[in-house]
């Protein structure tokens, strides 16, 4: 069986991509797709836990199509947020996006 | 499981919530448009019934796991749980009178599935219940930050709340996907017992730590993960400030608290030091920003940042001295800072501005209104004999106590910085003389009835101590 450690280097690469593009895009979809990313590793990690540690539990499994399902409507609001942002300002661009600052 | 009627009492103020919720959706169904301002009422009265109602469901002295592990009953959560839907109560007065958020049904029903989020959230003994319940906070956060979508900086609130809210909580949920995998549990109370059995190196479980507190600081708006908060604050609606500042910051208080003391107790010395950095970092910084702020709104957002920092100093002081008078400073700060928040919102409403000039020769204009301000501006600048002073007391003898008397004097110097702009603002509402001072504030009836109530609960908790000091005492010794 191949061991869990590639399981959880993948997860921490995946995590790593994913925190990347959310500090370096600018454009906001872009940053979101950051964040999926960086909740799929921890699907993965949540996953290869429960299969690996505690398969005869049903912790692990739960935990993560709460962490999607959750996801899921987190987007949701968020794609409407920059809905209504992209009506007032015609960009989604974080740069762009900046009459609040001292 | 076989359900029964004694399952249902600790998560009874949740349940009645629910109601509440469904209430008011069909309320704002039925009625006609110009009646809507009238869910508002129901909401803050529907809170009151509820604050009522749940007194049976208090805890036993000994706290209990509940509902297969998933939440504590105990003291720290219920009392925590009566102050939120206190504060959604207080909101939801303060915001009735404002045409694009007090007349709206969905306003009152997000505030109240916030506070339901809230409510578990400071209950949670469960990785799972705890994520979820901190998502139920959040996401209707994000939508009333940006509530007005006509406006510029409300959309753009809600923006920014979105998108380093979305970002903190996957890495804390990358920490929680790790502590799950070392431990082989989700409860969080066995996760200590159980890490400590398979005999995992140290370096791991801090990690893991640092990833859990990214996304609890931006909760409290600890440093350095406080950027949000001032534009977050200044930008949504006032009353939702109000809320976001007071109830969504204690319940991160708390769960910090909660899961510090409970899932790392075998590295408290790094976590420690790491909020002892965090507690001096985050009072220095908002106290030398809020100096220099022209937005009143902006100003109290700085404000609640040093706040926060004073709060901390009770959980890095790792003792139950600490941790009561962390619960005080916090039961303080909520009526506090939704009074002041309340009335900024109280005369924007009215001058339809939030920048100092505004509040020019305020006195004149409101004597109430100034006076109710002059009280809640001094408790958070800790003056005797308000609720503010006392706190600052409580935090500041819980560090000598632990021996870090340096931190009481960063923390004593910070609080005569905190007066320095506290006290300017009074400065422009009692001697400042402005043009409009022909022109009365008025403040509605709801708004009237918020503000006595929370001005006079600053003084009482600020003069009759012992109640207050016996119930957070109570509250902390059920967190061990």
């Amino acid at each position: 069986m191949i061991p869990i450690s590639y399981y959880l280097i993948f997860a921490a690469a995946l995590f790593c991509i994913g925190l990347f593009g959310v500090l370096a895009r600018r454009n906001a979809i872009a940053i979101l797709m950051g964040i999926e990313l960086m909740l799929n590793a921890v699907n993965v990690n949540l996953i290869s836990f429960w299969r690996y540690a505690t398969p005869e539990k049903i912790n692990g499994q739960v935990f993560a199509v709460i962490v999607f399902a959750v996801a899921a409507a987190e987007v949701a609001v968020g794609l409407a947020i920059f809905i209504s942002v992209y009506r007032r300002r015609g960009t989604v661009s974080a740069d762009e996006i900046d009459l609040l600052k001292w | 499981m076989i359900l029964n009627a004694s399952m249902f009492l600790p998560i009874l103020p949740e349940i009645l919530l629910v109601a509440l919720g469904a209430v008011v959706l069909i309320l704002d169904l039925v009625l006609p448009k110009k009646q809507h301002r009238n869910i508002g009422w129901v909401t803050a009265a529907g809170m009151g019934v509820i604050l009522l109602l749940s007194i049976p469901a208090r805890p036993e002295t000994e706290p209990s796991l509940v509902w297969g592990g998933m939440l504590r009953h105990d003291w720290l959560g219920f009392s925590f749980t009566m102050l939120f839907i206190f504060g959604a109560g207080i909101t939801a007065l303060f915001a009735m009178d404002f045409k694009k958020l007090g007349h709206r049904g969905e306003f009152y029903l997000l505030m109240i599935v916030s506070t339901i989020g809230m409510a578990l959230m400071v209950s949670a003994a469960d990785l799972v219940m705890l994520y979820l319940a901190i998502e139920t906070t959040a996401i209707p956060l994000y939508i009333l930050a940006g509530f007005f979508i006509r406006d510029d900086k409300s959309t753009e609130a809600g923006f920014k709340y979105f998108l380093f809210g979305a970002m903190t909580s996957a890495i804390m949920l990358y920490g929680f996907s790790l502590l799950f995998g070392f431990a082989g549990t989700t409860n969080i109370y066995q996760i200590a017992q159980s890490v400590r059995e398979g005999g995992l190196p140290a370096g791991a479980l801090i990690g893991s730590m640092l990833l859990v507190l990214v996304g609890f600081s931006f909760k409290i708006a600890g440093v350095p993960f406080h950027f949000w908060s001032p534009d977050v604050y200044e930008g949504s609606p006032t009353p939702v400030a109000g809320f976001l500042s007071t109830a969504s910051k204690a319940a991160g208080f708390v769960v910090l608290l909660r899961f510090m003391m409970v899932v790392f107790p075998d590295i408290t010395l790094q976590w420690g030091a790491v909020i002892t950095a965090m507690s001096v970092a985050t009072m220095t910084l908002g106290n030398l920003l809020a100096l220099t702020q022209k937005n009143i709104k902006r100003m109290l957002a700085y404000s609640s940042i040093a706040h926060a920092g004073y709060a901390l100093i009770g959980v890095a002081v790792i003792s139950q001295v600490g941790v009561s008078s962390m619960v005080y400073y916090l039961i303080v700060y909520l009526v506090t800072n939704l009074a002041a928040f309340g009335i900024v919102a109280s005369c924007g409403r009215i001058t339809g501005s939030d920048e100092m000039t505004a509040y020019y020769g305020m006195s004149r204009r409101s004597p109430w209104l100034a006076l109710a301000l002059l009280v809640a501006l001094l408790s958070l600048a800790g003056m005797p004999p308000l609720g503010g002073f006392v706190a600052k007391f409580f935090v500041f003898a819980a560090a000598v106590d632990a021996n870090m008397i340096w931190l009481a004097v960063i923390g004593v110097l910070n609080a005569i910085i905190g007066m320095y702009y506290y006290l300017t603002v009074l400065k422009y509402v009692y001697l400042y003389r402005s043009e409009d001072e022909e022109k009365p504030l008025l403040v509605t009836r709801p708004q009237k009835l918020a503000i006595t109530v929370l001005t006079v609960g600053i003084i009482l908790i600020g003069t009759v101590l012992v109640p207050w000091f016996n119930w957070a005492t109570t509250a902390a010794a059920s967190v061990f």
